[in-house]
């Protein structure tokens, strides 16, 4: 009878340990896990799930003494990992365990050059020459598909795209073909269709080498795409765990059932019969360009064109989708038509008003009437103001008597589904989807015409998210707003939009009913766009969920 | 990239036509505000001859055309200074570029040894603080730069004074050099040497507390920062952190506050060379105006502008080597 090999990582009932004054004792509770020789397993759970100290406690990476392994077993290639000394993890890491991290601009030192720090791994690991390292270093960056590996070996890490940073990780981790690979949500930071080839790449090397995978992410259509076992996490707990089949398409706990109930399905809204509401929005011929730095005598300013004419409308009661990858114009469209930001040319009609052409003191009256909903809900409240004050501040300066203001604060509060006790507190007392509601509590407290939100549910959790934009919709519906909802997320654009913007390097390239854009895409970046989006084969299966 | 990079000399030469309205402005400023203050030249040499007849002094203000408008006489003085011609000094009795010259050796010293003494060992400590933040090391290294901080330089260089010359005798108590001891070589080197130590120390505890505190601070906000995880995830010891990807990030703030700070250390050394007697600029600066002694005075702070000029540019030099991310254009 011929040994099985051991399984290249077997957690047995770990048990981590949070310091006093957490939310909870402990960050993870009894998971097991095993991942066998060229299997990739998910482990997905939404923020403070616990799985980004799951891959720190396997590295013996956790910032002790504070979080520390407190129970089970953590067992690489057959052997206890508990109990080893620094010196010999030390020995494992970036060698047998290597692990790859989300954001490639900073986890990668801006001072050293790209083949400095995958020479350090062969450095601190091998007795190889130099000159070994260096032709090890240019075979590893010609595996990952970056271009021109020789130059890219002397590049700094800003000079080269996200993308391509995320490729020279992929290749400082798998440089000496460890046997587990920790990814950490490894695609999250990079645009759809550089996720792709990412997720990809991922997949060839890991097959090429045979190593088990952890793979953390918080996105089911990432799952879909890459997955052969998928284990998910809820605020510790292992809720379930089995083939990507049957967590996907036949959830059993109703966490997970609510969790991949909130993931937007690729299928636009109905069409609505053709609107003929009066058009509250509208811009025209539409241009930014951006001044390069540069000296005053250097003479050789390149100006960045960030929107060429770009031309819209925006009906009442409709939401019209900016999507586009990042680089690609839609922010700028957002702060232009909000005048957050001058723009060299071009109209932008609010109401039959040229918001453009409107003089300080008409462009505070005109402001009232559009208002933005801002990505990162924790960065646009100021954290030293009330709620009700954050959310009374704008009529009070539009010349509002401020107790009325107040107590309107409290109304819209309810509206946006918070208690109206919430008043009094400050922002950090509240959870990101909480924090969102405030953001659009105080857009709504100028009884706006037009919402201009940018990326509103892109640092949300799915679940979170699924009910934030649950929230839009219904109050546009109910307040007969009209909505410019910038964003990368196709999903949640299908989800939302009645009809979309793609928007590529500055310019509409495809523009249209959601439905129609999606079902049948003419230019061939929206069809890469749509062909990029991770598990775009899976349709979320409906389910009556209980939970949500 | 490296291969855009413009040639050094075209970014020097550029910052060289932008330091000119800069200094230009100064000096306009600094003639200003002099002539506003009460008394002039003539009113010090007369004090000194123990008074004189109203006629003898508005001929002297003739002669130095003092009697002009305050712009004639500005637009006189930044004509020759156009030319580099400062002046002539009433009360040294020579060029004011002569005294300048004999003067700046001795203030250049003393701001090198003290700078690049509080920069060394204020990253030092700091990054030694910083590894072993909330220890009693670091309360030790915390505690030592407070006091620094809040001692003032000439409480500090009296005391100094009080102990290592007057009490135990091991240091000279003034000047730059021993008089009419005639020394040669080494000898003289080391009798500077003896000179400048007690006011380098007042002068660069003070600095060095400042580099101190920010170097903590920078050092542990990089400590904390994804490449260096990336780096122990590479499988890098804690001491190979430190010196290859914290150091250098943690350097950057530390360097700006040097060129920053080049300037208050030259008003600094006014106090510490007038209390140690060191023939410096600061000492003179001192005496020109107590002597209103105009011309040296516009001449010191000509030659200061210039010093606090060069010195942001080299800080910018090093800036830029130091970060990756930076392109001199």
């Amino acid at each position: 009878m011929t040994k099985t090999p051991p399984p290249v990582l077997e957690l047995c009932n770990v048990q981590i340990s949070l310091p006093k004054g957490a939310d909870r004792p402990y960050a993870l509770e009894g998971l097991d896990l095993t991942i066998e020789a060229g299997e990739i397993v998910c482990l997905v759970g939404e923020s403070g799930s616990g799985k980004s100290l799951c891959a720190g406690a396997i590295m013996g990476l956790l910032p002790e003494p504070h979080v520390r392994v407190t129970g089970g077993a953590i067992r690489f290639m057959g052997e206890e990992l508990r109990g080893k000394t620094d010196a010999e993890m030390r020995k494992l890491r970036g060698a047998d365990i290597s692990m790859i991290f989300q954001e490639p601009m900073t986890a990668l030192n801006p001072q050293k050059t790209v083949g400095w720090q995958i020479d350090e791994v062969l450095r601190l690991h091998t007795k190889m020459s130099k000159a070994e390292r260096k032709v090890r270093a240019i075979e590893m960056l010609e595996r990952v598909h970056i271009p021109d590996p020789a130059s890219a070996y002397n590049a700094h890490p800003h000079q080269i795209s996200g993308g391509q940073r995320q490729r020279v990780m992929i290749a400082m981790s798998l440089v000496l073909s460890p046997k587990l690979i920790i990814a950490d949500e490894p695609t999250t930071a990079l645009d759809v269709t550089t996720q792709l080839q990412i997720l990809k790449l991922i997949r060839e090397l890991q097959e090429e080498e045979g190593a088990g995978v952890l793979f953390i992410t918080h996105d089911f259509g990432v799952v879909a795409e890459i997955a052969d076992k998928v284990a998910v996490l809820c605020r510790g707990e292992l809720v379930e765990s089995g083939t990507t089949d049957a967590v996907l398409n036949h959830p059993q706990h109703p966490y997970t059932r609510a969790l991949i109930g909130a993931v937007p399905a690729l299928t636009p809204p109905p069409i609505k019969a053709a609107s003929d509401a009066p058009v509250v929005l509208k811009g025209t011929g539409l241009k930014k360009t951006f001044a390069a730095r540069g000296g005053l005598l250097s003479g050789k300013r390149k100006a960045v064109t960030a929107v060429k004419d770009l031309t819209f409308e925006l009906r009442q009661g409709e939401t019209l989708g900016v999507v586009g990858e990042s680089g690609s114009g839609k922010t700028t469209v957002s702060r232009i038509v909000t005048r957050l930001l001058e723009c060299d040319q071009g109209s932008v009609e609010l109401d039959g008003t040229d918001l453009l052409a409107a003089t300080p003191r008409e462009l505070r009256a005109l402001r009232q009437h559009i208002q933005m909903v801002f990505q990162d809900p924790m960065a646009s409240l100021n954290p030293r103001k009330r709620v009700v004050d954050l959310i009374a501040q704008g009529p009070i300066v539009h010349g509002a008597d401020p107790a009325k203001a107040r107590e309107d604060a409290k109304r819209l509060l309810e509206l946006v589904e918070l208690s109206p006790a919430a008043a009094n507190r400050f922002p950090h007392e509240f959870s990101g989807g909480q924090r969102q509601r405030i953001g659009i509590a105080r857009a709504l407290a100028m009884e706006p015409k037009v919402i201009v939100a940018d990326e509103p549910v892109s640092a949300l959790d799915v679940s979170v998210q699924a009910q934030v934009l649950k929230l839009l919709a219904d109050l546009r519906d109910r307040l007969n707003l009209s909505l410019l909802f910038v964003t990368h997320d196709l999903r949640v654009a299908a989800q939302l939009c009645d009809r979309i913007i793609v928007m590529q390097k500055g310019e509409i390239v495809e523009h249209g009913l959601t439905a129609e854009v999606f079902a049948n895409p003419q230019h061939p970046y929206t069809q890469n766009l749509l062909s990029s989006i991770p598990g775009r084969d899976w349709t979320p299966p409906s389910l009556q969920t209980d939970a949500a | 990239m490296t291969l855009h990079m413009p040639p050094i000399l075209s970014y020097a030469l550029r910052r060289l036509v932008q330091a000119i309205p800069v200094v230009i402005l100064i000096m306009i400023g600094t003639f200003l505000l002099l002539k506003l203050a009460p008394g002039d030249t003539v009113d010090a040499l007369v004090g000194d001859m123990g008074g004189a007849d109203a006629a003898f002094i508005a001929r002297l203000r003739a002669e130095y055309g003092l009697d002009q408008p305050v712009w004639v006489q500005l637009w006189r003085y930044m004509v020759k200074l156009a030319s580099f011609d400062f002046g002539w000094s009433f009360v040294y009795e020579q060029p004011v570029s002569t005294v300048l010259m004999e003067r700046l050796g001795t203030t250049l010293m003393l701001m090198a040894s003290s700078l690049s003494i509080a920069f060394v060992a204020g990253i030092v400590l700091g990054a030694i603080a910083a590894r072993r933040a909330y220890s009693a090391t670091d309360n030790l290294i915390s505690v030592l730069g407070l006091v620094f901080y809040a001692t003032p330089s000439f409480f500090l260089s009296l005391m100094l004074m009080l102990v290592f010359s007057v009490k135990l005798g091991w240091l000279p108590v003034g000047g730059i050099k021993t008089i009419a001891a005639f020394y040669t070589g080494w000898d003289h080197v080391w009798d500077v040497v003896r000179h400048l130590i007690m006011p380098t120390a007042a002068l660069s505890l003070i600095y060095l507390a400042f580099y101190l505190r920010l170097m903590r601070a920078s050092v542990m906000e990089v400590a904390d920062l994804d490449y260096v995880r990336t780096a122990r995830a590479k499988g890098a010891r804690e001491g190979r952190l430190m010196t290859h990807h914290i150091m250098r990030n943690a350097l950057l703030p530390v360097v700006t506050l040097l060129g920053l700070q080049f300037s208050t250390v030259l008003g600094g050394s006014i106090v510490v060379e007038t209390i140690f007697t060191l023939p410096g600029l600061g000492q003179l600066a001192y005496q020109s105006v107590v002597q209103r002694d105009m011309n040296t005075l516009m001449g010191i702070i000509f030659l200061c502008a210039i010093i606090v000029v060069v010195v942001n540019f080299l800080t910018d030099l090093l800036y830029a080597r130091l970060d990756s991310r930076i392109e001199l254009a």
